[in-house]
């Protein structure tokens, strides 16, 4: 039961940090970009176990320069081609999934499902150590940059892209801090759909935060004890729980919710 | 607000690869209220931009009077904001306050309450806690003035606020203008409504008609300047401008009609 206890508590670190994140790429339209980023962190993850061994430091080192890169790439290709092309971002990602699975193909002795799809067997106490580092990070440095964040998002200048980048790597540290639990691909869920549920039930940015962190905590609760009791990996379980409280909320939330009509 | 004048001299900014605002040299005194009019693309948001130091400058230079370019408000065309974000209407306006508070400090009771009194201001008591993504294209407008009245800036910069509003909101935000003026700020307004630069702004900078033109609104807004103020904005194409200006019978029907 130890791995179960620490799968909880890693998951529930990440529930208080991620999803304010995921928040703010709801709001900003953004949502495509978490996509980009789950995807750029895995040719990195690969490369570092290539280098460093099987090692919880090494893979997410590599997995946080990937996703640096990628969000800088992002952003220059976004600014080359005139913003709003997202095709570009699709392209980024597809490409950076393929070289990750190759990479990791590549290589004897790394499970790919797991990788992709998380193990609560694979949180050990290094995993854990990163995904309360993480949160640890995350809550502190977005509560400093909150209002310049905020204005930014209102009103896009050339001044705010310090804050924009400060953001960006947060995200890219959250989704590498929850891969061991969760996998490369599930490690955005706990990050966007509590973001995308909320939505429909508050209309401030503090409100949608708060109850996408409530979200996310019950998500991760729930998702591990059915995944435990159902033998399937942690990283869907969670987020076809979180999945599942983004269904309700888009039927009967009182905000654009399908059962009170569309507004 | 003893604010010494803004010099522009030999201003030369570029944006696209093109001279937006070529040498336009020129005074915002104290306590000015100035409009600043011409066709679209003849730079006027490209002159404000630079103004607050978001633009660098191609040739020539500004010289704020000893103001940093934080002092100058902008307030920046519709389109630009993102009305979607969730966010009420009294936080945007309390945004006003980030300049002087910094990162860390809060936003405390004193300020909300300048807050209120900026949204009493422009009519929108009581509607603080709406989301900005339910208001009207006019009451949005008017958030962007109450947080423009919480900066309390010496320099204010409007970039076509009445572009999208109605009758009631323009004749309401023109209030709070005036207030400004009053109180001794130095604001310029970009605008179309050469009737509203007639009746309200004392000053005018015309752009994109030729040389800049820039003082007195009467001697600047003549019936000639007005008439290709007016034939530039139907003809965006150079080409096609230089047609009809260059065209004799068509200068000879205009001479007839100014003389009729």
């Amino acid at each position: 039961m130890g791995f179960m206890r620490r799968a909880l508590a890693g998951c529930l670190a990440l529930s208080v940090a991620a999803p304010p994140l995921g928040v703010f790429l709801v709001a900003r339209r953004m949502s495509l970009m978490s996509d980009v980023l789950q995807h750029g962190v895995l040719p990195g993850i690969a490369l570092g176990a290539a280098v460093g061994g099987l090692s919880v430091w090494a893979m997410g080192l590599g997995g946080i320069v990937a996703g640096l890169i990628v969000a800088l790439l992002a952003g220059w290709l976004a600014r080359r081609t005139g913003g709003g092309e997202d095709s570009q971002l699709a392209g980024l990602y597809l490409l950076a999934l393929a070289a990750g699975v190759a990479l990791v193909s590549a290589q004897r002795g790394v499970d790919l499902t797991h990788l992709l799809f998380g193990s609560v067997l694979a949180v050990d106490d290094a995993a854990l150590l990163a995904m309360a580092g993480a949160a640890t990070l995350t809550l502190p440095v977005l509560a400093a940059i909150w209002r310049p964040l905020v204005m930014e998002s209102l009103d896009p200048g050339p001044r705010g892209g310090v804050w924009h980048g400060c953001f960006l790597a947060l995200v890219v540290i959250c989704v590498v801090a929850g891969f061991a639990a969760l996998g490369t691909l599930m490690s955005v869920g706990l990050m966007m759909l509590p973001a995308i549920a909320a939505r429909h039930w508050a209309g401030s940015l503090s409100g949608q935060t708060g109850l996408a962190v409530a979200l996310a905590i019950a998500a991760s609760a729930l998702g591990l004890l059915i995944s435990f009791n159902v033998e399937i990996p942690a990283g869907p379980a969670i987020v076809l729980t979180a999945g599942g409280f983004w269904v309700v909320s888009l039927i009967l939330g009182p905000r654009g919710g399908l059962a009170r009509g569309a507004r | 607000m003893k604010a010494r004048p803004i010099r522009l001299t030999g201003l030369t900014l570029r944006r696209g690869g093109r001279d937006a605002v070529r040498d336009l040299t020129g005074t915002f005194a104290p306590g000015s209220l100035t409009a600043i009019a011409g066709p679209n693309g003849a730079g006027k948001s490209t002159l404000l931009q630079a103004l607050c130091g978001l633009l660098p400058v191609a040739g020539g230079q500004i010289d704020r009077g000893g103001l940093a370019a934080s002092d100058f408000a902008l307030l920046p065309q519709d389109g630009r904001l993102d009305r979607s974000f969730p966010i009420s209407c009294r936080d945007v306006a309390a945004l006003g306050w980030a300049g002087r508070l910094g990162l860390f400090r809060r936003i405390g009771a004193p300020e909300y309450a300048a807050v209120d009194r900026a949204l009493d201001a422009v009519g929108l008591s009581g509607l603080g806690q709406r989301p900005i993504g339910e208001l009207s294209a006019g009451q949005f407008q008017r958030v962007l003035f109450a947080r423009t009245i919480v900066r309390d800036a010496p320099v204010i910069l409007l970039d076509e606020p009445f572009s999208a509003v109605d009758a009631a909101t323009e004749a309401d935000l023109m209030d709070v203008v005036r207030r400004w003026h009053r109180e001794g700020r130095i604001v310029a307004v970009v605008l179309h409504d050469l009737d509203l630069i007639r009746a309200a702004f004392p000053e005018v900078l015309l752009l994109g008609t030729g040389a800049p033109v820039w003082g007195p609104t009467p001697e600047v807004l003549t019936p000639r300047t007005a008439r290709d103020a007016r034939l530039r904005a139907r003809f965006p194409d150079p080409a096609a401008l230089a047609a009809e200006t260059m065209d004799p019978a068509a200068r000879a029907a205009e001479t007839m009609e100014a003389a009729a």
